[in-house]
């Protein structure tokens, strides 16, 4: 009786005291993690105030997490920038078009490979899942391309990556959880395949359907290498061929002088400002993509 | 014959669902296994007129040329030193921090930290690169600036040093990676049984006892699953962000396998497109290698672990 007292006492003082064990234990995480996000969150500050300096300040080295002579001329530059200017346009179509056939062709078919007891379905699966252990590589994809004629059009940017394994992957377990009765119960009322897709499956998948369709659309947004690869017409470029150009470059590379000229002033202040324009779309997005991909990340890890 | 009439009506029966497969299996063949075809000019002296299926075979020519070159060891030492390191300095740190944010006290301080830590999963490689070269920038980057102003000396410039490359490289990489990182554990610690700790607690065990003998057993699985998967990737540096750091000052420590193939089969001038091919098909074959001996281990591993 009296040693259960005592620990019915204790663990009342617990919650209003903390032992100094205790103490110091949440001491130590609530610094340890202050420390970490501030690492994350200092470099990225830097970048944003240096956007908004004046460009001497820049140049100078003063800005250090908030700006120095606040001004905008960097971000004027930018958005008068012809080749900018193409590359938002070509990466809002490419993340556009891109995503609806990669959400269109990544229902389908996980739709047709979450049915059981369909003959050659599960070796089809096969097929999809070993492309992600082994790829024909770098080499053979280019020569295919030019042999398809894609290189050099806007189509090689959409249709090579119509289908992302993971993502069919998550698809086709998603589709899987939804009870089977269901599906009985459709077909007894005489509902066929495709119409129990479009009118029964799909509206239940809202979910997976906002997760693949953000995967692919960040991804789209982001995406360097196909178009590295397979683009060298400017007309065509993306934002991120533009911005490597611009970033990494350390001559400015303008074939009009005029707007060369003016860019040499603005260098550095224009490398700020390209890197925050560049990802305001997924900064604006950015707690609804979080949510989703959080939900994504836990519907692949349901199969593991 | 009743099994074939079998198979046939059950064909028949899901005509719709083949409809469905249709376009994606044709997209399937034509951009994943054609490509494959492709990969027979690592064998054969490539030429473009003659196409992938005429040009003349030469054996293992190429890559016996790969293997005996100058290169060699150095693309295969920094792709396996970059990878190794990114897997001692980048594993640990999602589970620490995803013990910490789960023992916070405060719902929202937690909220907060998470919403932080995982924005750099989402910034794109260009962004990154460009990123680390203006935050290390010598003079105007916030380590110049801070170096400065600690040592009264001018910063090194880091991007041009060889040595500090693989530092870079991976210290960036656990930078973006690690609060997205944590999201399978935190998953994982969401599922302690609560009264564990409860009673825990009533033994008197404090809360850094608690994390040690509750929380850590309950996302050793996760753990282990997790190393798995990160070791069969080994032999394996994505070609992008190593492409973009890499400068001529660097180069010793920055070239890796898939920059190399791209530089010696498609990169500009003398392009062999057989002999990257070759390169490549080395890398993927003994990236391939690598996954199934760890899928091979892991199902032993899952299978010990069932108890």
């Amino acid at each position: 009786m009296q040693t259960q007292d005592v620990s019915v006492r204790q663990s009342t003082r617990k919650k209003i005291h903390l032992s100094t064990e205790d103490q110091i234990f949440y001491t130590i995480i609530n610094i340890l993690t202050a420390v970490i996000t501030i690492s994350i969150i200092f470099p990225l500050m830097h970048i944003v105030a240096a956007s908004f300096s004046d460009p001497a300040a820049v140049s100078a080295g003063k800005v250090i997490i908030w700006p120095v002579g606040f001004s905008l001329e960097g971000y004027q530059a930018v958005f008068s920038n012809k080749s900018i200017l193409t590359g938002y346009a070509n990466t809002i179509f490419y993340t556009v078009a891109g995503t609806m056939v990669n959400v269109a062709m990544t229902a389908m078919a996980a739709y047709a490979l979450s049915r059981k007891n369909v003959p050659f379905m599960n070796s089809i699966m096969f097929m999809f899942t070993f492309t992600m252990m082994f790829g024909a590589g770098m080499v053979p994809n280019f020569i295919i391309m030019g042999k398809y004629h894609l290189l050099n059009t806007r189509l090689v940017m959409i249709i090579p990556g119509a289908i992302g394994v993971q993502n069919l992957i998550i698809t086709r377990t998603f589709f899987r959880n939804i009870p089977e009765e269901l599906l009985e119960a459709a077909r007894i009322d005489g509902c066929s395949d495709a119409k129990y897709f479009f009118s029964i499956l799909l509206p239940l998948s809202k979910a997976v359907l906002a997760v693949i369709t953000l995967y692919y659309a960040v991804g789209h947004w982001n995406a360097y290498f196909d178009a590295f690869l397979y683009l060298n017409d400017r007309k065509l470029y993306p934002l991120q061929i533009f911005l490597q150009e611009i970033l990494l470059a350390s001559n400015v590379v303008d074939p009009d002088p005029d707007a060369a000229e003016e860019m040499r002033k603005l260098f550095n202040l224009l490398k700020y400002c390209l890197i925050v324009v560049s990802s305001v779309p997924i900064l604006c997005f950015y707690p609804f993509i979080q949510k989703y991909f959080v939900k994504g990340v836990m519907i692949g890890s349901i199969k593991g | 014959m009743k099994d074939k009439n079998d198979l046939q009506k059950r064909i028949v029966q899901n005509w719709q669902l083949y409809l469905f497969i249709l376009l994606p299996f044709i997209y399937l063949i034509m951009f994943k296994y054609v490509p494959m075809y492709g990969i027979q000019i690592a064998f054969k002296k490539f030429d473009p007129v003659k196409g992938i299926a005429g040009s003349p075979w030469v054996g293992f020519q190429n890559f016996t040329q790969f293997f005996t070159s100058y290169q060699f060891e150095r693309v295969i030492k920094n792709t396996i030193t970059l990878s190794f390191y990114s897997l001692i300095a980048g594993f640990p740190m999602p589970v620490l921090l995803a013990l910490c944010l789960n023992a916070l006290r405060s719902a929202k301080y937690r909220k907060v930290v998470q919403m932080i830590t995982y924005i750099p999963h989402f910034i794109a490689v260009v962004v990154m690169v460009s990123i680390l070269r203006q935050v290390f920038n010598p003079v105007i980057g916030l380590f110049g600036i801070l170096y400065q102003f600690l040592t009264g000396s001018t910063a090194p410039d880091l991007f041009g040093s060889a040595k500090a490359f693989a530092h870079l490289y991976v210290w960036s990489g656990v930078w973006q990676g690690m609060g997205w990182g944590t999201i399978v554990y935190i998953a994982a610690l969401s599922n302690v049984d609560q009264e564990l700790h409860e009673a825990a607690e009533i033994d008197g065990a404090s809360r850094f006892k608690r994390v040690i003998h509750v929380d850590f057993p309950a996302i050793v699985p996760t753990i282990v699953i997790m190393l798995i998967l990160r070791s069969g990737n080994i032999m394996s540096v994505g070609f992008e962000k190593a492409y973009l750091m890499q400068n001529n000052l660097n180069l010793n420590a920055s070239e890796v396998i898939s920059t190399y193939v791209y530089k010696v089969g498609l990169g500009a001038g003398n392009a062999n497109f057989s002999y990257g091919a070759a390169i490549g098909l080395f890398n993927s074959v003994v990236n391939l290698m690598m996954i199934t001996l760890v899928n091979y281990i892991s199902n032993k591993v899952g299978e010990t672990s069932l108890w």
